[in-house]
């Protein structure tokens, strides 16, 4: 039976209503940023994805570690969906950051710039996932090389954002800082509101893939109970787990 | 209404257009995510049709007397 869809609808709601707010604070009530403008309105979206998408492969390491400790293949399933959706949120922190590079620097990469940079090579990381999936024929050891992926390349995350931040020369501008940053009032406000809509989103996403995945595997499950093996066509080479 | 009063006026000629550009990407890839979300949940349903399908002709075959019940 499965339990992913539990809660989807209220999770479903807030993420919405949540989303919905930010977009709000950020064009009706965050003050335009003296230095750079209306562009900086950006930062609203382009930074919680960035910040939600690096949690999210951090988060897939850790299920891949779950599913190493205890061999069960639902964690698995929970890592490839969790990387999965991390993967579609660093593509869209790539594309709005790309876009106020162009409207700020007056170029849409930079590759002198360490955080830019460093985020390409954490994508390109992850990039390599699926094809890994895809290129193990067998289930089992299918699920148990990317869960050590999962694990190695999600310990890299942290370390990879520490060091960045460790350099001292940089040119990407800081929003936020272990001494409070440099965000007044109403933009941190805006920016938080942002930020957990961002990442409701991303739960409730992340719900919703594993609910499909489940009732897909249910149904499967249910006519080869029912109907007998020969019933159920044989799985496809997939880098998803079945 | 007040609050739309005192907003600032969104300069649309100038950075309007990368601000614009950055929240359609954004908007645009929920709605891709979405829209595939929703074939594969069609899929799921025209399976699941299918099975409900095989199921009555299975019990109708080993039990051609019995009344027909639907299965869910």
């Amino acid at each position: 039976m499965t339990t992913y869809g539990r809660g989807l609808r209220g999770l479903s709601l807030a993420a919405a209503a949540t989303i919905t707010a930010a977009l709000a604070l950020t064009f009706f009530y965050a003050p335009l940023d003296a230095n750079q403008g209306f562009i900086q309105k950006i930062f609203y979206i382009h930074v919680p994805l960035a910040i939600t998408a690096l949690c999210g492969f951090v988060f897939g390491g850790v299920l891949g570690a779950m599913y190493l400790r205890t061999g069960d293949r639902k964690w698995d399933i929970r890592s490839y969906v969790a990387i999965h959706m991390a993967l579609i949120f660093g593509i869209g922190t790539l594309l709005t950051g790309t876009i106020w590079a162009k409207a700020s620097w007056g170029h849409w990469w930079v590759w002198s710039d360490p955080t830019l940079t460093s985020f390409l090579i954490v994508m390109l990381l992850f990039a390599t996932y699926q094809p890994l999936r895809f290129s193990i024929e067998d289930p089992e050891r299918q699920s148990r090389y990317a869960s050590v992926f999962a694990v190695v390349a999600g310990a890299f995350v942290p370390l990879n954002f520490i060091a960045v931040r460790a350099a001292q020369a940089y040119v990407h501008p800081r929003v936020l800082t272990l001494t409070g940053g440099n965000l007044p009032g109403s933009m941190r406000l805006t920016f938080l509101v942002a930020l957990v809509g961002v990442a409701l989103l991303y739960v409730t996403l992340w719900k919703y893939e594993m609910a499909a995945k489940s009732t897909r595997m249910q149904v499967r499950a249910l006519r080869r109970a029912l109907l007998g093996e020969d019933s159920v066509a044989p799985l496809k080479r997939s880098a998803a787990p079945s | 209404m007040s609050l739309l009063a005192v907003a600032p006026a969104l300069p649309l000629h100038t950075a309007g257009k990368y601000v614009a550009g950055a929240y359609i990407v954004f908007l645009a890839l929920v709605l891709i995510y979405v829209g595939i979300m929703a074939t594969r949940l069609s899929r799921t349903e025209r399976e699941l049709i299918e099975l409900r399908r095989d199921v009555e002709a299975q019990r109708s075959a080993r039990d051609p007397d019995r009344e027909r019940e639907p299965v869910a």
